[in-house]
């Protein structure tokens, strides 16, 4: 089998920081959640609704999404 | 189907009215989109019933290098119609794979949720987002094959890139992950059939041509710019639909088919970054003379896909209209 596993992390411009070789993530309220995908996307923007995991939210403009955010509350 | 089987000596020429240069609208055309996309299948899965060895009849093969001619000719006449002023590689004095991703993104920002997702996301009856499913069926069954065949006729980063996309697309290891599988789950869940050609038989023009392109792209190894080019932005254009239409299915009360939705949330959102950067990225710094070919496929995936969408939404309004003749303006 293969030796010790390498971690790599790679910023996106405008998106998430992609990950490769993680099996979880530590979030900063000390959340822990697995992963068994090889590659992940993890959330640098803090609009995603699937934290720590980027869900393409970076790319909507933000004002529609923090339209949709203040609707979904009332 | 029929033409396939019905002599024992195998394919044959049946009369046909039209040459294939005649078809004005290939793009529209049900008839020839359905007809490459069997020459097609016979390259994935084939038909229960067909003699295997049909997959290389050279019959066939001319038939299909005739008609894929005059489809890709469609198909890139269609996106030079719908390109917009801000497009081509205008960053001047970036290395091309920084302008080709930056370019790709471009492309692929989010104008806010089409027509289609938020209707299946708020207002779809049952049947109504069974009809959707029944179309992309034809896609979602054979869901990243065609780019199976690009693995081969690509060097380096480019090459790597696609085989870590194809390995997350195809379950990660596990069977009952593979995205295909997660599909058919999903209509499995709701008693319906999981045999693709009974979905490509009933499907109109758009939605065949969306797959087929996809299809010629990567059975052509001189188009494997644009394969790749269709992927990103493929990818590119996933996540945010996929959210919304996961949250019809769960107001319809169809866990399965949400799955495929949800997952396809967080791994399209990989699967972006992985496309844009590495795979295209990577393409075009190994051939930076494929710059303009990507750019193409995306394009015509953005194009193409378009018209598929339209074309549900048109049938959804037809079959309102059809039932409830006052609210046909809705
Ligand atoms: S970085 Fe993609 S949703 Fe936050
Ligand atoms: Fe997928
Ligand atoms: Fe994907």
């Amino acid at each position: 089998m293969s030796a010790a596993k390498r971690v790599s992390v790679i910023e996106c411009p405008g998106g998430p920081l992609l990950v490769r070789g993680a099996d979880e993530v530590v979030g900063v309220d000390g959340q822990v959640t697995a992963t068994d995908r090889a590659v992940v996307a993890l959330c640098r923007c803090n609009r995603s609704d699937r934290m720590p995991w980027c869900d393409d939210s970076h790319r909507t403009r933000r004002r529609s999404k923090q339209k949709q955010k203040d609707e979904r509350a009332t | 189907m029929r033409a396939l089987t019905a002599e024992a000596t195998g394919p044959h020429p049946v009369p046909e009215q039209r040459a294939v240069g005649d078809i004005v609208m290939p793009l529209a055309d049900r008839d020839l989109q359905l007809a490459l996309w069997m020459l097609y299948e016979l390259h994935y899965r084939g038909f229960d019933g067909v003699d295997p060895d049909t997959e290389w009849d050279p019959l066939l093969l001319v038939s299909r290098a005739a008609i894929e001619r005059v489809f890709e000719r469609a198909v890139r006449q269609l996106v030079a119609d719908t390109a917009d002023d801000g497009d081509g590689l205008g960053h001047i004095g970036a290395p091309p794979a920084e302008q080709v991703t930056r370019e790709l993104t471009r492309l692929t920002v989010s104008e806010g949720p089409s027509d289609t997702t938020a209707f299946l996301e708020q207002e779809a009856t049952r049947d109504e987002f069974v009809a959707y499913l029944r179309r992309r069926a034809v896609h979602h069954l054979r869901e990243s094959d065609p780019h199976s065949f690009l693995l081969p006729r690509l060097d380096g980063a480019a090459k790597v890139g696609l085989a870590e996309l194809q390995y997350d697309e195809y379950g990660s290891g596990r069977p009952d992950r593979l995205h295909q599988e997660l599909f058919a789950a999903g209509l499995r869940s709701l008693d319906l059939p999981t045999d693709v050609s009974v979905y490509a038989e009933e499907a109109d023009a758009a939605t065949l041509a969306s797959v087929n392109v996809m299809s010629l792209f990567s059975l052509n190894r001189r188009l494997r710019g644009a394969a790749l080019g269709h992927l990103a932005a493929f990818e590119a254009t996933s996540a945010l639909p996929c959210d919304r239409i996961a949250k019809g299915a769960q107001r319809l009360g169809m866990p399965e088919v949400a799955e495929y939705y949800e997952e396809h949330v967080v791994a399209d959102a990989v699967h972006e970054q992985l496309a844009i950067h590495g795979i295209c990225g990577g393409l075009v710094t190994d051939e930076p003379e494929l710059a303009d070919d990507v750019l193409m496929g995306a394009r015509a995936c953005l194009t193409l896909d378009g018209l598929a969408g339209q074309a549900q939404l048109d049938s959804w309004l037809d079959a309102r209209s059809a039932h409830q003749p006052v609210r046909a303006a809705g």
